[in-house]
Protein backbone atom coordinates (compact mmCIF):
# COMPACT_ATOMS: atom_id res chain seq x y z
CA UNK A 1 0.00 0.00 0.00
CA UNK A 2 1.25 3.58 -1.27
CA UNK A 3 2.02 5.49 1.84
CA UNK A 4 0.36 8.93 1.40
CA UNK A 5 0.89 12.01 3.31
CA UNK A 6 -1.19 14.49 3.02
CA UNK A 7 0.07 18.35 3.67
CA UNK A 8 -1.38 20.22 6.70
CA UNK A 9 -3.50 22.21 4.51
CA UNK A 10 -4.85 19.04 3.23
CA UNK A 11 -5.59 17.81 6.11
CA UNK A 12 -7.49 21.10 7.45
CA UNK A 13 -9.30 20.24 4.34
CA UNK A 14 -10.24 16.87 4.47
CA UNK A 15 -11.23 17.40 8.13
CA UNK A 16 -13.80 19.88 7.17
CA UNK A 17 -15.08 17.18 4.49
CA UNK A 18 -15.44 14.85 7.25
CA UNK A 19 -16.93 17.19 10.07
CA UNK A 20 -19.42 18.13 7.39
CA UNK A 21 -20.04 14.70 5.89
CA UNK A 22 -20.64 13.88 9.45
CA UNK A 23 -23.71 16.43 10.15
CA UNK A 24 -25.23 15.01 6.99
CA UNK A 25 -27.28 12.20 8.58
CA UNK A 26 -28.54 14.90 11.41
CA UNK A 27 -29.60 17.58 8.80
CA UNK A 28 -31.14 14.71 6.73
CA UNK A 29 -33.78 14.16 10.17
CA UNK A 30 -33.98 17.85 10.53
CA UNK A 31 -34.95 18.22 6.78
CA UNK A 32 -37.33 15.39 7.34
CA UNK A 33 -39.47 17.43 10.87
CA UNK A 34 -39.50 20.25 8.59
CA UNK A 35 -40.34 19.87 5.27
CA UNK A 36 -40.09 16.36 4.11
CA UNK A 37 -42.54 14.37 6.68
CA UNK A 38 -42.52 11.31 4.43
CA UNK A 39 -38.68 10.89 4.82
CA UNK A 40 -39.93 9.63 8.41
CA UNK A 41 -42.39 7.87 7.97
CA UNK A 42 -45.57 6.47 9.78
CA UNK A 43 -43.69 6.43 13.04
CA UNK A 44 -41.57 9.76 12.67
CA UNK A 45 -40.14 9.76 16.52
CA UNK A 46 -39.31 6.32 16.35
CA UNK A 47 -37.51 6.97 13.60
CA UNK A 48 -35.42 9.74 14.54
CA UNK A 49 -34.59 8.05 17.77
CA UNK A 50 -33.27 4.83 16.01
CA UNK A 51 -31.26 6.27 13.19
CA UNK A 52 -29.31 8.55 15.98
CA UNK A 53 -28.74 5.24 17.91
CA UNK A 54 -27.63 3.56 14.41
CA UNK A 55 -25.41 6.53 14.21
CA UNK A 56 -23.78 7.14 17.19
CA UNK A 57 -22.89 3.21 17.28
CA UNK A 58 -21.21 3.62 13.61
CA UNK A 59 -19.35 6.39 14.53
CA UNK A 60 -18.16 4.72 16.98
CA UNK A 61 -17.12 1.57 15.16
CA UNK A 62 -15.12 3.96 12.69
CA UNK A 63 -13.45 6.21 15.38
CA UNK A 64 -12.13 2.10 16.85
CA UNK A 65 -11.49 1.69 13.18
CA UNK A 66 -8.73 4.20 12.96
CA UNK A 67 -6.25 2.82 14.69
CA UNK A 68 -6.83 -0.67 12.94
CA UNK A 69 -6.16 0.95 9.50
CA UNK A 70 -3.73 3.17 10.19
CA UNK A 71 -1.59 0.11 10.90
CA UNK A 72 -2.80 -2.06 7.74
CA UNK A 73 -2.12 1.55 5.50
CA UNK A 74 0.32 3.28 7.35
CA UNK A 75 -1.42 6.29 7.31
CA UNK A 76 -0.57 8.00 10.17
CA UNK A 77 -2.19 11.21 9.60
CA UNK A 78 -5.91 9.00 10.01
CA UNK A 79 -4.98 9.23 13.57
CA UNK A 80 -5.96 13.35 13.38
CA UNK A 81 -9.37 12.71 12.48
CA UNK A 82 -9.95 10.45 15.42
CA UNK A 83 -11.00 13.12 18.11
CA UNK A 84 -13.03 14.17 16.06
CA UNK A 85 -15.10 10.79 14.93
CA UNK A 86 -15.14 10.07 18.91
CA UNK A 87 -16.78 13.36 19.61
CA UNK A 88 -19.37 13.04 16.87
CA UNK A 89 -19.94 9.61 18.63
CA UNK A 90 -20.71 11.58 22.01
CA UNK A 91 -22.75 14.32 20.11
CA UNK A 92 -25.05 11.45 18.40
CA UNK A 93 -25.26 9.67 21.64
CA UNK A 94 -26.66 12.91 23.57
CA UNK A 95 -28.69 13.79 20.76
CA UNK A 96 -30.08 10.16 20.47
CA UNK A 97 -30.79 9.87 24.33
CA UNK A 98 -32.26 13.51 24.40
CA UNK A 99 -34.88 12.20 21.34
CA UNK A 100 -35.80 9.03 23.23
CA UNK A 101 -36.42 11.63 26.58
CA UNK A 102 -38.20 14.10 24.84
CA UNK A 103 -40.47 11.53 22.40
CA UNK A 104 -41.11 8.78 24.66
CA UNK A 105 -41.24 10.47 27.74
CA UNK A 106 -42.11 14.19 26.92
CA UNK A 107 -39.02 14.88 29.62
CA UNK A 108 -41.19 13.20 33.00
CA UNK A 109 -37.82 13.02 34.75
CA UNK A 110 -39.16 10.48 37.73
CA UNK A 111 -39.76 8.00 34.41
CA UNK A 112 -36.57 8.23 32.63
CA UNK A 113 -35.08 7.37 36.02
CA UNK A 114 -37.71 4.18 36.64
CA UNK A 115 -36.69 3.20 33.24
CA UNK A 116 -33.21 3.66 33.56
CA UNK A 117 -33.63 1.42 37.40
CA UNK A 118 -35.97 -0.83 35.71
CA UNK A 119 -35.20 -1.36 31.93
CA UNK A 120 -32.05 -3.47 31.59
CA UNK A 121 -31.98 -2.52 27.68
CA UNK A 122 -31.67 1.40 28.55
CA UNK A 123 -29.48 0.92 31.86
CA UNK A 124 -26.99 0.02 29.60
CA UNK A 125 -27.37 2.50 26.55
CA UNK A 126 -27.31 5.14 29.57
CA UNK A 127 -24.56 3.82 30.96
CA UNK A 128 -22.34 4.12 27.35
CA UNK A 129 -23.15 7.29 27.16
CA UNK A 130 -22.46 8.47 31.04
CA UNK A 131 -18.89 6.24 30.23
CA UNK A 132 -18.51 8.47 26.98
CA UNK A 133 -18.62 12.17 28.64
CA UNK A 134 -15.20 11.67 30.76
CA UNK A 135 -13.70 10.94 27.53
CA UNK A 136 -15.39 14.07 25.46
CA UNK A 137 -14.42 15.88 28.57
CA UNK A 138 -10.61 15.02 28.18
CA UNK A 139 -10.65 15.89 24.21
CA UNK A 140 -8.80 18.53 24.28
CA UNK A 141 -4.93 18.96 23.94
CA UNK A 142 -5.01 20.91 27.20
CA UNK A 143 -6.46 17.80 28.93
CA UNK A 144 -3.93 15.45 27.28
CA UNK A 145 -1.36 17.41 28.86
CA UNK A 146 -2.89 18.12 32.09
CA UNK A 147 -3.81 14.65 32.73
CA UNK A 148 -0.22 12.91 31.39
CA UNK A 149 -0.41 10.79 28.49
CA UNK A 150 -0.09 8.02 30.29
CA UNK A 151 -2.85 8.51 31.94
CA UNK A 152 -5.24 9.69 29.46
CA UNK A 153 -4.36 6.61 27.78
CA UNK A 154 -5.64 4.35 30.55
CA UNK A 155 -8.91 6.10 30.46
CA UNK A 156 -9.30 6.28 27.23
CA UNK A 157 -8.78 2.33 26.67
CA UNK A 158 -12.62 2.88 28.22
CA UNK A 159 -13.99 3.11 25.05
CA UNK A 160 -13.45 -0.59 24.85
CA UNK A 161 -16.48 -1.43 27.42
CA UNK A 162 -18.48 1.29 26.08
CA UNK A 163 -18.12 -0.47 22.87
CA UNK A 164 -19.19 -3.86 23.69
CA UNK A 165 -22.24 -2.16 26.03
CA UNK A 166 -23.33 0.10 22.75
CA UNK A 167 -23.52 -2.98 20.91
CA UNK A 168 -25.38 -5.18 23.66
CA UNK A 169 -27.68 -2.27 24.07
CA UNK A 170 -28.77 -2.46 20.38
CA UNK A 171 -29.07 -6.20 20.86
CA UNK A 172 -31.53 -5.64 23.99
CA UNK A 173 -33.66 -3.54 22.40
CA UNK A 174 -34.29 -5.89 19.30
CA UNK A 175 -37.71 -7.53 19.52
CA UNK A 176 -36.66 -10.49 17.93
CA UNK A 177 -34.76 -10.65 14.46
CA UNK A 178 -30.93 -10.01 15.54
CA UNK A 179 -29.55 -9.63 12.41
CA UNK A 180 -28.42 -5.78 12.56
CA UNK A 181 -27.16 -6.02 16.20
CA UNK A 182 -25.42 -9.25 15.16
CA UNK A 183 -24.09 -6.95 12.06
CA UNK A 184 -22.09 -4.54 14.59
CA UNK A 185 -20.90 -7.17 16.86
CA UNK A 186 -19.16 -8.88 14.22
CA UNK A 187 -17.35 -5.48 13.44
CA UNK A 188 -16.68 -5.00 16.87
CA UNK A 189 -15.23 -8.40 17.44
CA UNK A 190 -12.53 -7.92 14.33
CA UNK A 191 -11.77 -4.63 15.63
CA UNK A 192 -11.15 -5.17 18.94
CA UNK A 193 -9.94 -8.83 18.08
CA UNK A 194 -7.62 -7.27 15.95
CA UNK A 195 -5.95 -5.12 18.85
CA UNK A 196 -5.56 -8.15 20.79
CA UNK A 197 -3.89 -10.13 18.57
CA UNK A 198 -1.67 -7.17 17.65
CA UNK A 199 -0.91 -6.58 21.62
CA UNK A 200 0.26 -10.78 21.60
CA UNK A 201 2.54 -10.27 18.79
CA UNK A 202 4.04 -7.72 20.29
CA UNK A 203 4.19 -8.81 24.01
CA UNK A 204 6.04 -12.18 21.39
CA UNK A 205 8.51 -10.01 19.76
CA UNK A 206 11.48 -8.77 21.43
CA UNK A 207 12.16 -5.36 22.35
CA UNK A 208 14.90 -2.96 21.42
CA UNK A 209 16.39 -2.15 24.96
CA UNK B 1 -77.08 -5.52 24.05
CA UNK B 2 -76.48 -2.53 25.58
CA UNK B 3 -73.23 -0.53 23.51
CA UNK B 4 -71.53 1.39 25.54
CA UNK B 5 -69.63 4.47 24.02
CA UNK B 6 -66.01 4.61 24.41
CA UNK B 7 -65.41 7.25 27.48
CA UNK B 8 -62.08 7.98 26.32
CA UNK B 9 -62.51 10.21 23.36
CA UNK B 10 -61.03 13.47 23.73
CA UNK B 11 -63.12 16.37 21.72
CA UNK B 12 -59.83 17.22 19.57
CA UNK B 13 -60.17 13.56 18.11
CA UNK B 14 -63.48 13.69 16.89
CA UNK B 15 -63.58 13.90 13.11
CA UNK B 16 -64.52 17.60 12.45
CA UNK B 17 -68.02 18.10 11.87
CA UNK B 18 -67.62 19.36 8.62
CA UNK B 19 -65.51 16.06 7.61
CA UNK B 20 -68.34 13.49 9.42
CA UNK B 21 -70.97 15.52 7.23
CA UNK B 22 -69.77 14.38 4.65
CA UNK B 23 -69.68 10.76 5.20
CA UNK B 24 -72.58 9.86 3.62
CA UNK B 25 -71.16 11.56 0.61
CA UNK B 26 -67.88 10.10 0.97
CA UNK B 27 -70.00 6.32 1.02
CA UNK B 28 -72.44 7.57 -2.40
CA UNK B 29 -69.25 8.42 -4.09
CA UNK B 30 -67.68 5.02 -2.81
CA UNK B 31 -70.87 3.08 -4.10
CA UNK B 32 -71.25 5.05 -7.27
CA UNK B 33 -67.23 4.00 -7.32
CA UNK B 34 -68.50 0.30 -6.92
CA UNK B 35 -71.39 0.71 -9.28
CA UNK B 36 -69.01 1.72 -11.75
CA UNK B 37 -66.71 -1.07 -11.07
CA UNK B 38 -69.45 -3.91 -11.44
CA UNK B 39 -70.78 -2.39 -14.75
CA UNK B 40 -67.01 -2.11 -16.03
CA UNK B 41 -66.45 1.38 -16.13
CA UNK B 42 -63.15 2.56 -15.58
CA UNK B 43 -62.82 4.36 -11.95
CA UNK B 44 -60.41 6.86 -11.28
CA UNK B 45 -59.20 7.52 -7.86
CA UNK B 46 -62.27 9.45 -6.21
CA UNK B 47 -60.44 13.01 -4.85
CA UNK B 48 -60.39 13.20 -1.13
CA UNK B 49 -61.26 9.53 -0.92
CA UNK B 50 -58.89 7.08 0.67
CA UNK B 51 -57.66 3.61 -0.48
CA UNK B 52 -55.12 1.59 -2.26
CA UNK B 53 -57.22 1.59 -5.67
CA UNK B 54 -58.05 -2.05 -4.38
CA UNK B 55 -61.49 -3.62 -5.24
CA UNK B 56 -64.43 -2.27 -3.84
CA UNK B 57 -66.59 -4.06 -1.13
CA UNK B 58 -69.81 -3.74 -1.75
CA UNK B 59 -72.71 -3.78 1.06
CA UNK B 60 -70.65 -2.97 3.76
CA UNK B 61 -73.03 -1.32 7.07
CA UNK B 62 -72.19 1.23 9.56
CA UNK B 63 -71.33 -0.22 12.91
CA UNK B 64 -72.51 1.15 16.58
CA UNK B 65 -69.51 -0.33 17.37
CA UNK B 66 -67.14 2.03 15.17
CA UNK B 67 -65.25 4.46 17.49
CA UNK B 68 -66.14 8.05 16.06
CA UNK B 69 -62.08 8.79 16.58
CA UNK B 70 -59.99 10.34 13.55
CA UNK B 71 -58.61 7.72 11.66
CA UNK B 72 -55.18 6.96 10.52
CA UNK B 73 -54.36 7.50 6.93
CA UNK B 74 -54.58 4.62 4.40
CA UNK B 75 -51.27 5.28 3.87
CA UNK B 76 -50.11 5.32 7.33
CA UNK B 77 -51.58 2.44 7.82
CA UNK B 78 -50.17 0.30 4.74
CA UNK B 79 -46.59 1.37 5.00
CA UNK B 80 -46.39 0.98 8.92
CA UNK B 81 -46.54 -2.86 9.62
CA UNK B 82 -45.35 -5.98 11.81
CA UNK B 83 -45.87 -9.02 9.21
CA UNK B 84 -42.79 -10.73 10.26
CA UNK B 85 -42.99 -13.35 7.24
CA UNK B 86 -41.96 -10.57 5.34
CA UNK B 87 -39.35 -8.84 7.08
CA UNK B 88 -38.76 -7.14 10.72
CA UNK B 89 -38.21 -3.69 9.76
CA UNK B 90 -41.71 -1.68 9.53
CA UNK B 91 -41.55 -0.98 5.78
CA UNK B 92 -40.81 -4.79 4.83
CA UNK B 93 -44.36 -5.82 4.64
CA UNK B 94 -45.01 -2.81 2.17
CA UNK B 95 -42.02 -3.22 0.09
CA UNK B 96 -42.62 -7.62 -0.60
CA UNK B 97 -46.14 -8.58 0.66
CA UNK B 98 -47.64 -7.99 -3.07
CA UNK B 99 -46.02 -11.60 -3.81
CA UNK B 100 -47.95 -13.11 -1.44
CA UNK B 101 -50.46 -15.67 -3.27
CA UNK B 102 -53.40 -14.64 -2.06
CA UNK B 103 -55.97 -16.45 -4.82
CA UNK B 104 -57.10 -18.83 -4.53
CA UNK B 105 -57.91 -18.88 -1.12
CA UNK B 106 -59.69 -21.34 1.33
CA UNK B 107 -60.10 -21.36 4.93
CA UNK B 108 -59.82 -24.37 6.84
CA UNK B 109 -62.62 -24.67 9.98
CA UNK B 110 -61.60 -28.04 11.65
CA UNK B 111 -62.10 -29.70 15.52
CA UNK B 112 -64.40 -29.34 17.93
CA UNK B 113 -66.73 -28.71 15.55
CA UNK B 114 -69.94 -30.30 14.35
CA UNK B 115 -69.79 -29.62 10.15
CA UNK B 116 -65.73 -29.12 9.63
CA UNK B 117 -65.64 -27.19 6.60
CA UNK B 118 -63.08 -25.51 3.88
CA UNK B 119 -64.86 -22.22 3.06
CA UNK B 120 -63.24 -20.12 -0.05
CA UNK B 121 -62.63 -16.46 0.72
CA UNK B 122 -65.57 -16.21 -2.18
CA UNK B 123 -68.23 -17.76 0.48
CA UNK B 124 -66.33 -15.74 3.43
CA UNK B 125 -67.25 -11.99 1.42
CA UNK B 126 -71.38 -12.83 1.54
CA UNK B 127 -71.24 -12.79 5.51
CA UNK B 128 -73.27 -9.83 6.78
CA UNK B 129 -69.92 -7.33 6.16
CA UNK B 130 -69.64 -4.05 8.36
CA UNK B 131 -67.00 -1.33 8.74
CA UNK B 132 -65.48 -1.55 11.69
CA UNK B 133 -63.38 1.52 12.93
CA UNK B 134 -61.33 0.26 15.54
CA UNK B 135 -58.42 1.66 17.73
CA UNK B 136 -55.30 -0.52 17.29
CA UNK B 137 -52.86 -0.73 20.05
CA UNK B 138 -49.85 -2.31 19.45
CA UNK B 139 -47.48 -4.02 22.32
CA UNK B 140 -44.69 -1.56 21.43
CA UNK B 141 -46.78 1.30 22.63
CA UNK B 142 -47.77 3.12 19.58
CA UNK B 143 -51.39 3.25 18.29
CA UNK B 144 -53.77 3.85 15.70
CA UNK B 145 -57.29 4.03 14.32
CA UNK B 146 -58.64 2.30 11.12
CA UNK B 147 -61.46 1.53 9.47
CA UNK B 148 -61.75 -2.09 9.02
CA UNK B 149 -64.43 -4.44 7.25
CA UNK B 150 -65.31 -7.40 8.05
CA UNK B 151 -68.18 -9.73 10.30
CA UNK B 152 -68.48 -11.00 13.05
CA UNK B 153 -66.53 -14.39 14.06
CA UNK B 154 -69.30 -15.93 15.57
CA UNK B 155 -71.11 -15.90 11.86
CA UNK B 156 -68.21 -17.93 10.95
CA UNK B 157 -68.55 -20.34 13.84
CA UNK B 158 -72.02 -20.85 12.88
CA UNK B 159 -71.48 -22.31 9.75
CA UNK B 160 -69.61 -24.97 11.56
CA UNK B 161 -71.19 -25.30 14.49
CA UNK B 162 -68.55 -26.04 17.82
CA UNK B 163 -69.23 -28.95 19.86
CA UNK B 164 -69.54 -28.66 23.51
CA UNK B 165 -65.89 -29.29 23.93
CA UNK B 166 -64.72 -26.43 22.09
CA UNK B 167 -62.94 -24.38 24.46
CA UNK B 168 -60.43 -22.37 22.87
CA UNK B 169 -60.14 -21.36 18.78
CA UNK B 170 -56.72 -21.06 17.43
CA UNK B 171 -55.89 -19.30 14.34
CA UNK B 172 -52.73 -20.29 11.68
CA UNK B 173 -52.03 -17.87 9.49
CA UNK B 174 -50.70 -18.64 5.63
CA UNK B 175 -46.82 -19.69 5.24
CA UNK B 176 -45.41 -19.52 1.66
CA UNK B 177 -41.37 -19.78 2.16
CA UNK B 178 -41.50 -18.77 -1.61
CA UNK B 179 -43.45 -15.58 -1.02
CA UNK B 180 -42.14 -14.96 2.15
CA UNK B 181 -38.52 -14.09 2.89
CA UNK B 182 -38.76 -13.41 6.18
CA UNK B 183 -39.52 -17.05 6.64
CA UNK B 184 -35.91 -18.01 6.36
CA UNK B 185 -35.26 -17.16 9.41
CA UNK B 186 -36.17 -18.81 12.38
CA UNK B 187 -37.54 -15.50 14.41
CA UNK B 188 -40.56 -16.91 15.37
CA UNK B 189 -41.94 -20.55 14.90
CA UNK B 190 -43.88 -20.69 11.47
CA UNK B 191 -46.55 -20.55 10.69
CA UNK B 192 -47.09 -18.22 12.79
CA UNK B 193 -50.16 -19.42 15.22
CA UNK B 194 -52.60 -17.27 17.71
CA UNK B 195 -55.12 -18.18 19.41
CA UNK B 196 -58.59 -17.03 22.20
CA UNK B 197 -60.68 -18.40 24.61
CA UNK B 198 -64.26 -19.58 23.07
CA UNK B 199 -66.02 -16.67 24.49
CA UNK B 200 -63.54 -14.15 23.43
CA UNK B 201 -63.35 -14.78 20.04
CA UNK B 202 -67.44 -15.00 19.90
CA UNK B 203 -67.89 -11.88 21.06
CA UNK B 204 -69.43 -9.68 19.08
CA UNK B 205 -66.31 -7.58 18.54
CA UNK B 206 -64.21 -10.09 17.39
CA UNK B 207 -64.07 -9.92 13.11
CA UNK B 208 -62.51 -11.15 10.79
CA UNK B 209 -61.16 -8.46 8.49
CA UNK B 210 -61.58 -8.61 4.84
CA UNK B 211 -61.39 -5.43 4.31
CA UNK B 212 -59.81 -1.73 4.51
CA UNK B 213 -61.27 1.72 4.04
CA UNK B 214 -63.78 -0.21 1.87
CA UNK B 215 -61.78 -1.86 -0.17
CA UNK B 216 -60.31 -5.46 0.23
CA UNK B 217 -57.33 -5.87 2.79
CA UNK B 218 -54.24 -5.11 0.96
CA UNK B 219 -51.84 -7.72 1.30
CA UNK B 220 -49.59 -6.23 4.40
CA UNK B 221 -52.64 -5.87 6.45
CA UNK B 222 -53.17 -9.54 6.17
CA UNK B 223 -55.23 -10.30 2.94
CA UNK B 224 -57.09 -11.89 2.03
CA UNK B 225 -58.64 -12.42 5.96
CA UNK B 226 -57.49 -11.70 9.00
CA UNK B 227 -58.37 -11.36 12.84
CA UNK B 228 -59.01 -8.08 14.78
CA UNK B 229 -59.17 -7.86 18.45
CA UNK B 230 -59.31 -4.43 19.33
CA UNK B 231 -59.36 -5.03 23.03
CA UNK B 232 -55.85 -6.83 23.20
CA UNK B 233 -52.52 -6.12 21.71
CA UNK B 234 -52.26 -5.96 18.20
CA UNK B 235 -50.04 -9.12 17.56
CA UNK B 236 -52.88 -11.28 18.64
CA UNK B 237 -54.66 -10.23 15.62
CA UNK B 238 -52.92 -12.94 13.11
CA UNK B 239 -52.96 -12.20 9.34
CA UNK B 240 -53.67 -14.16 6.54
CA UNK B 241 -55.54 -16.56 8.02
CA UNK B 242 -55.45 -20.04 6.54
CA UNK B 243 -57.06 -22.64 9.38
CA UNK B 244 -59.44 -22.48 12.48
CA UNK B 245 -59.00 -24.99 14.99
CA UNK B 246 -61.77 -25.43 17.86
CA UNK B 247 -59.76 -26.83 20.59
CA UNK B 248 -60.41 -28.17 24.09
CA UNK B 249 -56.98 -27.11 25.42
CA UNK B 250 -55.58 -23.47 25.29
CA UNK B 251 -53.14 -23.58 22.52
CA UNK B 252 -49.25 -22.30 22.58
CA UNK B 253 -48.92 -19.13 20.72
CA UNK B 254 -45.97 -18.06 18.55
CA UNK B 255 -44.85 -15.16 20.81
CA UNK B 256 -45.65 -17.34 24.06
CA UNK B 257 -43.09 -20.02 22.36
CA UNK B 258 -40.57 -17.33 21.56
CA UNK B 259 -40.61 -14.95 24.76
CA UNK B 260 -43.09 -16.76 27.34
CA UNK B 261 -42.09 -13.81 30.19
CA UNK B 262 -43.07 -10.87 27.87
CA UNK B 263 -46.12 -12.12 25.86
CA UNK B 264 -48.83 -13.67 27.81
CA UNK B 265 -51.73 -16.04 26.40
CA UNK B 266 -54.08 -13.17 27.02
CA UNK B 267 -52.34 -9.70 26.00
CA UNK B 268 -55.01 -7.58 26.69
CA UNK B 269 -54.21 -3.96 26.09
CA UNK B 270 -53.20 -2.95 30.02
CA UNK B 271 -51.48 -0.08 31.28
CA UNK B 272 -50.67 -1.51 34.70
CA UNK B 273 -48.31 -4.58 33.22
CA UNK B 274 -45.49 -3.24 31.61
CA UNK B 275 -43.71 -4.98 28.89
CA UNK B 276 -40.56 -6.11 30.62
CA UNK B 277 -38.77 -3.77 28.93
CA UNK B 278 -40.87 -0.91 28.27
CA UNK B 279 -43.93 0.66 30.37
CA UNK B 280 -46.95 0.42 28.72
CA UNK B 281 -48.69 3.27 30.77
CA UNK B 282 -48.99 5.94 27.54
CA UNK B 283 -48.85 5.19 24.26
CA UNK B 284 -48.02 7.38 21.22
CA UNK B 285 -51.23 7.10 18.13
CA UNK B 286 -49.05 7.62 15.27
CA UNK B 287 -48.15 9.96 13.66
CA UNK B 288 -47.54 12.02 16.94
CA UNK B 289 -44.06 12.22 17.86
CA UNK B 290 -44.89 12.03 21.64
CA UNK B 291 -46.08 9.52 23.83
CA UNK B 292 -48.79 11.43 25.76
CA UNK B 293 -51.67 9.50 25.49
CA UNK B 294 -52.60 6.90 28.25
CA UNK B 295 -53.29 3.78 27.80
CA UNK B 296 -56.56 2.56 28.36
CA UNK B 297 -57.52 -1.21 30.09
CA UNK B 298 -58.66 -3.20 27.13
CA UNK B 299 -57.84 -0.28 24.62
CA UNK B 300 -60.98 1.15 25.92
CA UNK B 301 -63.36 -1.89 24.67
CA UNK B 302 -63.82 -2.11 28.96
CA UNK B 303 -67.62 -1.43 28.82
CA UNK B 304 -68.20 -4.24 26.27
CA UNK B 305 -65.41 -6.63 27.18
CA UNK B 306 -64.51 -6.42 31.00
CA UNK B 307 -66.93 -8.90 32.26
CA UNK B 308 -65.01 -11.28 30.15
CA UNK B 309 -62.89 -11.73 32.96
CA UNK B 310 -64.51 -11.19 36.12
CA UNK B 311 -62.50 -12.15 38.69
CA UNK B 312 -59.47 -12.89 37.29
CA UNK B 313 -55.91 -11.57 37.80
CA UNK B 314 -55.13 -9.91 35.13
CA UNK B 315 -51.43 -9.18 36.80
CA UNK B 316 -50.96 -13.21 36.59
CA UNK B 317 -53.13 -13.83 33.68
CA UNK B 318 -51.04 -10.58 30.99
Amino acid sequence: MPRWNPSPRAIRAIKAVVFVVALAPLARLALGVVAFPEWLGTNPAEYITRSLGDWTLRFLLLTLTVTPLRRVTGWHWLLRLRRMLGLFTFFYGVVHLTSYVAFDHVFAIDEILKDIVKRPFITVGFTALALMTPLAMTSTNAMVRRLGAHRWTALHRLVYPIAVLGVVHFWMMVKRDITEPAIYAVVLAVLLGYRVAVARVGAREPRAA
Amino acid sequence: MLIKRPSDVLPSEITPEHIYARRRELMKAAAAGSILAATGGLVSGNAGAQGGGLQKLAGVKKSPYSTVEQANTYKQITTYNNFYEFGTDKDDPARYADKLKVSPWTVVIEGEVKKPRTVGIEELLKLPLEERVYRLRCVEAWSMVIPWVGFEFRELAKLVEPTGNAKFVEFVTAYQPETMPGVRLPVLEWPYVEALRLDEAMHPLTIMAVGLYGEVLPNQSGAPVRLVVPWKYGFKSGKSIVRIRFVEKQPKTAWEKAAPHEYGFYSNVNPDVDHPRWSQRREKRLPSFFATRDTVIFNGYGGEVASLYAGMDLKKNF
